[in-house]
């Protein structure tokens, strides 16, 4: 067997070891075993590609011990870097450190882009191949972006980069950077038949990096998740590329699995935010509400949390609606504590997650999960909504704009039109607030102000604990 | 590798679509609840870029290269390494109720 035949076989043991993984992630039985098989796939690729060495060009030969070192080097760190931060990553910041590796994966795509334009033209090589030049610069350019991108998207989800960077002309300037981004990939690949002086190649990862970043700083934090996918489809577009720039259909297989999945990913998002992926990348979120917003009716009622949580002890059906704030304030452990007094009591339970609840989509799924909660009491915004008119008590911790009823009703609220969990309807509402701020969005919560709302002010872990409490002291000296 | 076939700009397609197909089958079908831990799944899964760039370093001819290689790969091992561990962590903690359901 030939080093090649033994790559060539571990590449497509790694294609499908890909596809059953992710196959077997699309149910939560089987996810866990499917990154499992996934990781086998990836590790029996990885160990073979070493036998490349066995292959290289004539002009690396010389070259080749300093080179296996360089990437046997590089490997071993980002491996064990990668590793360390997975590991000691909380949940709350998931969505961001999905947004680093992934835009470190477009940053490799893009490092690859650069060492095939930069390679000297050679007899019977790629020279004048437009199609071979035109896929390496396409991939390259995405690539950059994503990485840019990407790290621009981390930061301000790490809140590293607060607010957004707004001023007039933005979309001219962001036009131009695109323009001379994509004039001096044309130039390398129709004046210079793919063998243009390095100083240029440069530049052009240069500017591709300086469009991400310009792409990315005015989008504001709520609509980050959205970027964040598209990001991860263009990771796997410029993988693909580059791929087959590299004639490795593992890499071609992989890459347009995830363009794809990634794509469908991220329009799934925009419509559960009720936003168009054009429209978050062009336009800017709240520049225009938040100022003109009627009067509100009535006035926030609050209530004591002990009084909320024996209310909801007597309560037949029981529906909550978490937000990020549940998590921010660590409260799902406790929240889960005060659910099983609820079940040991035979209230019927249930959790209502949003589309967007948490900072991702499915992003509070894994905070609840890590608190404990099992996921056949969770449900689909879709699933649920239809029970909160039959529900005695909704209450709401820690999310806002998700539970707003003027996107249903209000025209003018920037807001109009996203899909809401219907808490309004339920007999009883009560919202876990932390004070009288505003939710991520920065628009004023009709909810708030319903007949049927009362508000619990306060630290939503310390809530939960005086609910826990008053449920507890009345189960043990009222029997 | 003289004798190793060239994938041409058509079979390239053919890969493509067939790939393209299948990624958006199994995104298609896959509950929401578990969006996250997909996209972070789908993230690991391009890790594989990491291959090329070790092959792209392997085949370099100038410091410069080198250089951008050592990039490429380390970046690359990141994403698979990292996606590949939250993902996992992730996933990990989905459980169903105890049996007592009901």
């Amino acid at each position: 067997m030939s080093p090649q035949f033994i790559v060539d076989a571990a590449f497509i043991a790694a294609a499908f070891l890909f596809i059953y993984g992710l196959k077997r992630m699309s149910s939560p039985v089987t996810a866990r075993s499917g990154i499992v098989v996934a990781g086998w796939g990836m590790l029996v690729a990885v160990l073979a590609s070493f036998l490349y060495t066995f292959g290289v060009t004539e002009a690396a030969k010389p070259h080749l011990t300093v080179n296996a070192i360089v990437a046997a080097t590089a490997l071993a760190i980002g491996v064990s870097w990668a590793w360390w931060s997975g590991k000691k990553v909380a949940m709350t910041a998931m969505p961001q450190m999905v947004a680093l590796y992934n835009g470190m994966g477009g940053g490799s795509a893009a490092a690859i882009a650069a060492m095939v334009l930069l390679q000297p033209a050679v007899e019977g090589g790629h020279s004048g191949d437009l199609l071979h030049y035109g896929v390496t610069v396409f991939g390259g350019l995405i690539g950059a972006i994503s990485l840019s991108g990407s790290l621009i998207a981390w930061a301000k989800l790490d809140e590293r980069i607060k607010g957004t960077w707004r001023y007039t002309g933005l979309q001219a300037v962001n036009g131009t950077v695109m323009l001379i981004t994509l004039g001096i990939g044309g130039w390398i690949v129709f004046a210079a038949g793919g063998h243009a002086p390095p100083m240029i190649v440069v530049g052009f990862f240069m500017a591709a990096l300086l469009f991400g970043v310009f792409m990315t700083m005015p989008i504001g934090g709520a609509d980050m998740p959205v970027v964040i996918s598209l990001y991860n489809a263009f990771t796997g577009l410029a993988v693909g590329m580059e791929g087959y720039v590299l004639q490795n259909p593992a890499l071609m297989i992989a890459g347009m699995v995830v363009g794809s999945a990634g794509t469908l990913l991220t329009l799934l998002m925009a419509k559960a935010m009720n936003r168009s992926v054009s429209n978050v990348i062009f336009s800017n979120f709240g520049a225009t509400g938040g100022e003109e917003q009627g009067e509100m009716k009535g006035a926030m009622k609050p209530i004591d949390a002990g009084d909320a949580g024996i209310q909801m002890r007597y309560a037949q059906k029981v529906i909550i609606a978490p937000g990020y704030g549940l998590a921010v304030a660590q409260a799902q452990h406790k929240l889960f504590e005060f659910v099983k007094l609820l079940q040991a009591a035979d209230v019927d339970v249930k959790f209502a997650i949003h589309p967007v609840a948490g900072r991702m989509p499915g992003h509070m799924n894994v905070l609840l999960a890590e608190a404990g909660v099992p996921y056949d009491i969770i449900y689909d915004m879709e699933d649920i909504n239809a029970e909160f008119k039959e529900a005695d008590v909704a209450i709401v911790v820690g999310a806002n704009d998700t539970v707003n009823p003027a996107a249903r009703t209000n025209k003018s609220s920037p807001i109009y039109g996203m899909p809401i969990l219907n808490v309004d309807m339920a007999k009883q509402v009560f919202v876990v607030k932390r004070g009288q701020g505003k939710g991520y969005s920065g628009v004023e919560n009709e909810l708030f102000f319903k007949d049927n709302t009362n508000m619990v002010y306060g630290d939503a872990q310390k809530v939960m604990v005086s609910m826990i409490q008053a449920v507890k002291s009345l189960d043990g000296g009222g029997h | 590798m003289e004798a190793h076939t060239v994938l041409t700009g058509f079979v390239a397609l053919y890969i493509f679509m067939l790939a393209a197909f299948t990624g958006y089958e199994i995104i298609g079908r896959v509950p929401s609840i578990l969006h996250t831990p997909l996209m972070s799944g789908s993230n690991f899964v391009h890790g594989i870029v990491v291959v090329g760039a070790i092959y792209a370093t392997l085949n370099a001819t100038t410091a410069l290269e080198q250089a951008i290689g050592f990039f490429g790969v380390l970046l690359g091992a990141g994403n698979a390494a990292g996606g590949y561990v939250v993902t996992e962590r992730m996933l990990e903690m989905f459980k169903p109720s105890d049996k007592k359901k009901g």
